[in-house]
């Protein structure tokens, strides 16, 4: 993996991809460049480059590369990346979200962890400077009554309603559903929040499963193979479960070790959809089906984002990490177009008036209610079919049937 | 539950035991010995990992090969380690042992996240998904190639200190200080020598490890606190006792999860280290030091 | 070999104090946001390292597992905060027994079981990570998902509740800091200053001697938990959110302590000299790298990990005491 070293100006990499975007634009967008005053919008970029969540910041940091490019081809105003890494540590976060600030950043864009992103939250209210986060699905964010942090990005709650409601259409499309689910989480931020939303949620779909057993573990849990006895001796159809990357690949390992092919993987979080999980587990990579938000392959921006980014960064899947991460930047440069100023205070109330429809993200687009949330934002059901990522559900995304049930894992090559 | 599941997952808890075991050896050698708090532990194993990786991939060798040639290198490392850096602090308060390791530490970590990137790199052999059926049993074919390697290792150690003339001379060493300087000891090169061997060992657990874990640069902390507890629990300078302490603990954790929740699992392992610390101190199998 | 504190002040080392104080309590008007904001991480380090301090420095006990302390403070007070609305003051007076309580155990158990040295540590270790693990277990507050404390608008600064500006939590722990400076100032004059350095330089001697030094140790740690405590209260009232992996993770614990072991454990100074020198250390390695447009990630802390290095092999005291020489305010040495 090359590491190209980024300076706050436009990269050969975004700007490359930006003319090769802008290609396939050109004949779609109005030929309107808007001049805005004061030069390019200067966004701070923070995210947790180092540290124990480097993988997921870098990530996100590759769908931030992509954007000025983008967003220029689309006739919005420029906009400058500052970046700076949090170190996955709440205290650098609110250091370097204070630094940013006073070395000019008009806009912050980040965190992607709740507990930083929340102390990056505090520092921009405070000062007044509106941070768009991209990813951070603790409801008690939005909950603060900050009038300057906006989301363009789901809450636990929101996502699992979501998956319950795409569960639902698949199992009505495959015509078979599991009568029985063990649920395994990871015991961190996001499982958590997703284990306790379940018992909330969940009565709502009167779904045709009932969940067997609910077994939590480690985020740092070095062997999976307790849990996974634990969840085969439940001898439930399916397994529900929430994990990152490796856990992802710890668990699909241990299936295939143990001997046992659940009905379905189904998915509510991260990992089983990554391009490290299909690079190394190959053909066993196939089947999970993930309910997380994601990309409408219909939308145009979509094919836009997607081509720049085979280009920027070949080999790499689109995924939830550029996508939104994009989006952010594309609500800074658009409210900065609206507003004609970059006074904070200007583009804070440009960001409230949000209307984008021609995004990325599955849903009728990007707007903001009164507590700074998108709730508008939809997810979508994934499958891994054949090493491609297709998109089962809702119905105005889906570009494929879903594969059910899960071939066994036995009789893969 | 059927029995099974019980047998399962306490034959499972063994085989990762002793891996676990095989990484503490390292730390027992060298704590028990140089008395140096080796608190880049566990990034001396990730380096090892990283190795293991890369010499797979480049050259499609089988880990277990590999074991031999990237123990031997962390042998080297080691050596130089302690002849360089850390021989001045074996006297030193533990404090500034620890700072100057932990230090040791982040550097590592660090540099393998430059050069290889935050993402799980992990080696692929013909066993990776592999699992040996014996009636009920299902066995993880990785974990028991890996714990027979360990058992292998440590009885390799365990003669090298007992039947070999630079063992024993590392053993006076470690017993009285004072007195193996008098004997005309060279001191300074048999601490090398230890930390080498310790490292060494670490290498070995590392290589075998990453048959079964992906190797991050992050991977560091969480093991080293692992050997610790096993160390302690199984007895500071005692070779099979870091594997009896390496087995227990990897039992104790497996039958945790399986009848508590799984997420509170370590905390049987810290539980058993306090009960050793205040009730045994020098541990299941080693000896009561002064 | 551990830098014997400074006992008479010579008059050169009040001045450079007073000076000290003086640009301190200025600052917020003479420097922008972020670097109080960098200030207010000195200061806090400081205080934690100071508290740590107290049983290091001047009783000889090694934790490496400090962090649990903070914790505790910080849960028991936003807890109260969140479920009964009691003010971070009034937390506090609950927060203090609490992790005096749980000091106790741990000394309790160490010294009468004899676990001491490198042991000693490994128990305080084992016991933050079991706090670490509870917690993240804990529905009560959360659990792993977080404790969030409500956060109300920051149109003025309310000291009674901790809402407010950075300026003010700037004070607030400027204020703490000077407080626990003279605190271990004055602990360190007193009978229990001279048994503590008495066990500390020799613990059988000192037991020989007369001295009880199972309860000597057991104020150490117990004053030393109460003290961290308020760095936890602190801490939940300025990030407004608890995450038991943050809070009592083992990574916190180390950089509580290396302030202390930096700046020259058993010195007043160096716990506040130790944690100037780290965190500017670590800003200003940040601006270099990108003034020289290097980003990536991962350089930094390769560099402060190198520096550290330099730090610990140049100086085996500590800065402080080298400093202090240099300056000519070292004390004689008793």
């Amino acid at each position: 993996m090359k590491h190209k070293s980024h300076s706050a100006r436009l990269t050969r990499r975004a700007f490359t991809a930006g003319i090769g975007a802008a290609g396939a634009v050109a004949g779609m967008a109005p030929f309107n460049i808007a001049r805005a005053e004061g030069g390019p919008l200067k966004v701070g970029v923070l995210l947790p480059r180092s540290g124990l969540q480097a993988g997921i910041g870098q990530d996100c940091q590759r769908g931030a590369d992509l954007a000025p490019g983008i967003l220029k081809s689309l006739g919005l105003p420029e906009i400058a990346l500052m970046n700076g890494d949090t170190e996955s540590n709440v205290d650098t976060a609110r250091a370097r979200a204070e630094k940013l600030i006073a070395d000019g950043a008009q806009v912050l864009v980040g965190a992607f962890d709740s507990g930083q992103t929340t102390a990056i939250a505090q520092v921009a209210e405070q000062k007044g400077i509106p941070l768009v986060i991209n990813i951070a699905a603790a409801p008690a964010i939005t909950e603060q009554g900050y009038k300057f942090v906006f989301r363009n990005f789901p809450t636990a709650p929101m996502i699992l309603a979501d998956a319950f409601a795409n569960q639902k259409e698949i199992f009505a499309a495959t015509g078979a559903a599991p009568k029985s689910v063990v649920f395994m989480h990871v015991n961190d931020t996001y499982g958590t929040a997703m284990a306790k939303g379940i018992g909330a949620v969940m009565p709502k779909f009167d779904m045709p499963y009932t969940i067997a057993e609910e077994i939590a573990y480690d985020p740092a849990a070095r062997d999976l193979s307790v849990e996974v006895a634990k969840a085969k001796a439940t001898n439930a159809d399916a397994l529900l479960v929430v994990s990152r990357l490796n856990d992802a690949m710890l668990l699909t390992r241990e299936l295939v070790k143990q001997r046992w092919t659940p009905q379905a993987i189904l998915s509510m979080g991260p990992g089983w959809y990554e391009d490290q999980y299909i690079k190394t587990l190959g053909k066993l990579s196939d089947g999970p089906i993930s309910f997380v938000p994601w990309y409408d392959p219909h939308k145009k921006l979509s094919q836009v984002l997607e081509d720049a980014l085979a280009k920027a960064d070949p080999g790499f899947n689109l995924n939830t990490n550029h996508i939104f991460t994009f989006e952010a930047f594309l609500v800074a440069a658009d409210a900065y177009k609206r507003a004609g100023s970059a006074d904070p205070a200007a583009l804070a109330d440009a960001i409230r008036a949000t209307n984008i429809t021609d995004n990325v993200s599955i849903g009728p687009g990007i707007r903001f209610d009164a507590k700074g949330q998108n709730d508008k934002v939809k997810d979508g059901a994934i499958q891994n079919i054949g090493g491609k990522l297709m998109t089962l559900a809702p119905k105005e995304a889906a570009n494929a049937k879903p594969q059910w049930p899960l071939p066994p894992y036995q009789d893969r090559g | 539950m059927p029995f099974d599941v019980y047998l399962n997952v306490a034959v499972g808890g063994v085989l990762t035991g002793l891996v676990y075991g095989l990484m503490a050896l390292g730390l027992s050698v060298i704590f028990g010995v140089v008395r140096v708090v080796n608190f880049a532990h566990g990034e001396m194993m990730t380096i090892a990992m990283y190795l293991a990786v890369v010499l797979c991939a480049g050259f499609h060798l089988d880990p277990l090969v590999l074991l031999l040639p990237i123990a031997t290198v962390l042998f080297v490392f080691g050596y130089a380690l302690q002849m360089g850096l850390i021989n001045p602090f074996i006297r030193r308060p533990e404090h500034t042992q620890f700072l100057l390791l932990v230090a040791l530490a982040i550097i590592i970590a660090n540099t393998l996240l430059i050069i290889f990137g935050p993402d799980a790199r992990s080696v692929q052999t013909a066993y990776g998904f592999q699992s040996f059926q014996i009636g009920p049993l299902i066995i993880d074919a990785a974990k028991v190639y890996a714990g027979a390697a360990a058992i292998l290792f440590t009885l390799a150690l365990f003669a090298f200190f007992r039947f070999t003339r630079i063992g024993t001379a590392i053993r006076a060493c470690a017993d009285n200080y004072t007195g193996a300087l008098v004997v005309g000891l060279d001191v300074k090169r048999l601490y090398a020598l230890t930390f080498g061997l310790g490292a060494a060992c670490v290498g070995a657990a590392g290589t075998m490890l990453v048959l079964i874990v992906d190797a991050t640069p992050m991977l560091g902390p969480g093991y080293t606190l692992l050997a610790f507890v096993i160390v302690i629990t199984g007895g500071l300078g005692s070779m099979p006792g870091a594997l009896l302490g390496g087995v227990l603990i990897g039992v104790t954790e497996a039958l945790a999860g399986l009848f508590f929740t799984p997420s509170a699992k370590s905390m049987f392992a810290f539980a058993i280290l306090v009960l050793v610390l205040l009730f045994r101190p020098q541990g299941l199998l080693g000896k009561r030091v002064t | 070999m551990i830098a014997r504190p400074v006992v008479d002040v010579p008059r050169r080392g009040a001045i450079l104090l007073a000076a000290l104080l003086a640009v301190l309590l200025t600052a917020p008007w003479i420097v922008n946001d972020y670097l109080i904001t960098v200030l207010i991480l000195i200061l806090y380090f400081a205080y934690a390292g100071q508290a740590w301090n107290i049983m290091m420095g001047f009783a000889g006990q090694l934790s490496l597992g400090h962090a649990i302390y903070v914790g505790l403070g910080a849960y028991v007070a936003a807890a109260l905060f969140t479920q009964f609305g009691v003010g971070p003051w009034l937390g506090l007076l609950a927060a203090i027994p609490v992790a005096a309580a749980c000091g106790a155990i741990i000394g309790y158990l160490a010294f009468r079981f004899g676990v001491a040295g490198v042991y000693f540590a490994i128990l305080t270790i084992a016991f933050a990570e079991f706090a670490r693990i509870g917690f993240d277990h804990l529905s009560f507050v959360n659990a792993s998902s977080g404790l969030f404390l409500p956060v109300t608008q920051h149109g003025h600064n309310d000291l009674w509740r901790l809402r407010g500006g950075p300026v003010m939590f700037y004070y607030v722990i400027l204020a703490a800091t000077v407080l626990a400076f003279a605190l271990c100032r004055v602990l360190l004059r007193s009978r229990v200053g001279y048994f503590w350095l008495a066990i500390r330089e020799d613990e059988q001697a000192a037991r020989a001697s007369g001295i009880d030094t199972f309860r000597y140790k057991m104020y150490a740690v117990m004053v030393s938990a109460a003290v961290t405590s308020f760095a936890g209260v602190f801490y939940a009232f300025f990030y407004n959110n608890l995450f038991p992996e943050q809070v009592f993770g083992i990574s916190r614990s180390i950089e509580i302590i290396l302030g202390p072991i930096i700046g020259g454990v058993g010195s007043l100074f160096g716990p506040i000299v130790g944690a100037f020198v780290l965190t500017g250390l670590a800003e200003m390695l940040n601006t270099v790298l990108m003034k020289f447009g290097v980003d990536l990630p991962g350089v930094k802390q390769v560099f402060y990990g190198i520096c550290l290095l330099f730090v610990v092999v140049a100086l085996p005291e500590g800065v402080w005491p080298a400093v202090a020489r240099r300056l000519g305010v070292a004390g004689e040495r008793r």
